[in-house]
């Protein structure tokens, strides 16, 4: 019944704020269209056999169990639409398990011992009784030919495994944004001295200015997780913007972007941040993919809610430290990571 | 030093733990020498706030004598006699910024869980939960106070300690309930629940200017106590109907502002009563809205709502259409207790109130255990009990008979 008259106005001064924020979500290859980062990863703009692979699976999956009776013709097999429909349950399994895990050489090649599966029951249809073995002999060089394809991608999989998390262009980036009762230009400044980064940022052990633009970066994560990298401002707008990235042969691919937009009625700032973490191989890339992945967002979120508190009232919330009467195992457990207090999250 | 610890519900002990430390530069220690036992602590004692840990010492009605301060704070100095708030604030964030100090930006490390549950969080509170910052609390002899510089207030001496310690929080909670309630010559009020914060309410409501206020309890220490120190009318809803008697005292139209001060864990009876109490104690409700619903269905049109009382989360059975379609305001919220220490202190000090009429029992911090059952079953007449550090245990008024579980009726 009632109508909101302040609906309309609302929305346009939010586009006119944020033109690029209304209908499209941030992606890297946004990002880097629109100049917040200037570097895209070569290994973004790879294309992805696997995933095509599992949506392969998929369709195949989905084909086998609802035209069984069709499909057995086409392959020239009429008649054996139980082990038709036994196959799609497979194909289901592993498109689902390309599409979703982490590890997707094992799914790979249970595709590869699929194909030699379906490979064996084709042959069954090429003695000369069968009036349709024209079909399966196309069906043969069809399997064998995606055979081929599922090798090279579970081979090239395999080469990758536990290295790069499959970022892709498309993909977003962690992005976050928090109100702060200070101007912009304030923000900005406590921001570009780089070294101020850590006593919000949780995972920086440390930032070291190297020159005006550039800065050595050290992370500390869990069971001794220790990386470090050179990186470069790259866009430096007092008062607006800074943008940065690791200069290239950095064990780590990161760059990122913060805004300092001026708060509608005086109040304050707008922070905005997006930020792309690429870690490298091996063990210690994957602990920090692991630490990242998990849920790269809520870290961002509590970084700047620190940065919040600092600008706000120049130390950040804390009961580390205080008493308490005897804990639980698992009370002095979270206590030892920083208490439910700030340590479930970071 | 000795806190009153949780230990699970029902269960908490009073241990020997660590003094606390100066952690931030705008902390400060304080030596504890009152501590109340608040009705919404009873929540925490009945299980029904979620993520307590075992361990966390309780209490945020507490006042005492400074012993440390940080480099950033000040406005103190070691000796100050303070009453201390028990929403922290940082007294610089947008909402603190409005002197909306419960709901400050800067003071809960553990915002996230807060955010998870209701949306966003609101101001860290001592000794309530970690979603609302698992701060010590002062149920104890020394309490630790973030951002002391913006929080507590300095007492003159000529006060005592009874007078001033609920300036701590029921005393501004009552009063924010009946200001929230927007009183205009003529208004009648009527409160629901006769314990501290409802008592506040209603002697707040008579300083607001409110013509009548109507209190409704069942407990008739309570109501003798609403009628006789802070001139109320009463119901006891066990004898008489209370949406009928309020219809007929008002002439048809209801009370102008109902204030709900009892919150999440209302008795009463009937049908409704004991699903309620049925349902939460299964888990498949965190609350028992019973006193609320009744508040709603009563309001006149065009009234107010006002909940001073806690809940906590998901209710049922809730007639929100009265709220639309008798055009109600609702109004809520933690207190904003830093707004309203000048000004009450004030009406202490011009003896327009005498916050101490309240008190039932004092003991000493030993027997916090004894003391909490004893204000769950409201035996022996218990209106508010007043813990003090340091004084000899087992020398409580009177012994509080043990009783199973909570009465229905």
């Amino acid at each position: 019944m009632a109508t909101e008259p302040a609906q309309g106005r609302t929305s346009e001064s939010r586009r006119a704020r944020f033109p690029d924020e209304a209908t499209e979500r941030m992606t890297y290859e946004r990002a880097e269209r629109e100049g917040f980062v200037e570097r895209l990863p070569a290994s973004m703009r790879e294309a992805d056999p696997a995933r095509a692979l599992g949506w392969l699976s998929i369709g195949l999956g989905v084909a086998a169990l609802a035209a069984a009776g069709p499909l057995s013709r086409a392959i020239g097999l009429p008649g054996r639409t139980t082990l038709i429909r036994l196959v799609g349950l497979r194909e289901l399994a592993s498109g689902a398990g390309l599409l979703t895990q982490r590890k997707r050489a094992p799914w790979l090649w249970s595709r590869v011992a699929g194909d030699a599966m379906d490979l064996a029951l084709l042959g069954t249809g090429t003695r000369s009784i069968n009036p349709l073995r024209g079909r399966t002999f196309g069906a043969i060089a069809t399997v064998a030919a995606v055979a081929t394809a599922d090798v090279a991608a579970a081979l090239r999989e395999r080469a990758r495994e536990g290295s790069i998390p499959r970022t892709r262009a498309d993909e977003p980036l962690i992005e976050e944004s928090m109100s702060v009762a200070r101007s912009p230009q304030e923000c900005y400044a406590f921001w570009r001295d780089v070294a101020n980064l850590p006593k919000f940022i949780k995972l920086l052990k440390s930032v070291t200015a190297i020159d005006d633009r550039r800065s050595h970066w050290v992370i500390e994560g869990p069971r001794g997780v220790r990386l470090e990298w050179g990186a470069e401002i790259t866009v430096d707008r007092p008062g607006e913007r800074l943008a940065w990235h690791s200069m290239s042969g950095s064990p780590v691919t990161h760059a990122g972007v913060v805004r300092f937009d001026a708060a509608p009625g005086g109040r304050g700032t707008l922070v905005r941040v997006m930020m792309h973490y690429q870690p490298p191989a091996g063990h210690v890339g994957s602990g920090l993919a692991k630490l990242l992945g998990t849920d790269a967002r809520s870290l961002a979120r509590e970084d700047l809610r620190r940065f919040k508190s600092l600008m706000e009232t120049g130390e950040i919330p804390t009961t580390r430290g205080q008493p308490s009467g005897r804990r639980s195992v698992l009370g002095r457990a979270m206590s030892a990571r920083g208490g439910a207090t700030e340590g479930a999250q970071t | 030093m000795r806190a009153n610890c949780w230990n699970g519900a029902h269960d908490l002990r009073v241990e020997t733990v660590p003094d606390p430390q100066i952690l931030n530069p705008r902390d400060a220690i304080i030596r504890i020498t009152s501590t109340a036992i608040c009705g919404s602590d009873l929540h925490l004692y009945n299980g029904y706030i979620p993520t307590m840990m075992k361990g966390d010492i309780l209490g945020h009605e507490f006042m005492g004598e400074v012993v440390e301060v940080g480099p950033g704070v000040s406005n103190l100095k070691v000796g100050d006699r303070v009453v201390n708030p028990f929403p922290i604030a940082c007294g610089a964030c947008f909402f603190c910024q409005a002197t909306e100090f419960s709901l400050c930006e800067n003071s809960n490390p553990n915002a996230w869980m807060a955010e998870k549950l209701w949306g966003h969080s609101p101001a860290g509170l001592f000794g309530y939960s970690h979603m609302l910052g698992g701060y010590a609390g002062g149920q104890a002899e020394y309490a630790r106070i973030p951002f002391a510089d913006v929080g507590p207030i300095k007492i003159p001496e000529h006060l005592s300690d009874d007078q001033v310690l609920f300036l701590s929080d029921v005393f501004p909670t009552g009063y924010m309930a009946a200001e929230n309630c927007s009183i205009r010559p003529g208004d009648t009020v009527a409160v629901w629940g006769c314990g501290p914060v409802g008592l506040f309410a209603i002697a707040s409501a008579g300083i607001l200017g409110a013509e009548r206020v109507i209190a409704i309890d069942r407990l008739p220490e309570r109501l003798r106590l609403a009628r006789e120190q802070c001139k109320a009318e009463t119901l006891n809803y066990e004898e008489v109907d209370v949406l009928e008697a309020l219809r007929e005292m008002t002439g048809g139209r209801g009370p102008d502002a109902c204030i709900d001060a009892v919150g999440m864990e209302a008795h009463g009876h009937g049908l409704f009563a004991t699903y309620d109490k049925l349902k939460q104690s299964l888990r498949l409700q965190t609350d028992r809205p019973t006193a609320l619903r009744e508040a709603m269905l009563a309001c006149r049109n065009g009234g107010t709502l006002s909940i001073p009382g806690v809940y906590g989360g998901f209710l049922d059975k809730v007639p929100f259409g009265s709220i639309v379609n008798k055009a109600l305001t609702v109004k809520s919220g933690q207190t904003h207790v830093q707004r309203y220490l000048r000004p009450l202190l004030d009406l202490i000090e011009q003896g327009r109130i005498d916050p101490s009429f309240i008190i039932s029992h004092h003991m000493a911090l030993e027997d916090a255990p004894e003391g909490f059952a004893l204000f769950r079953d409201k035996q022996d007449e218990c209106t508010k009990i007043v813990l003090k550090p340091g004084m000899e245990g087992g020398r409580k008024s009177s012994p509080s008979p043990e009783r199973p579980g909570e009465r229905l009726h």
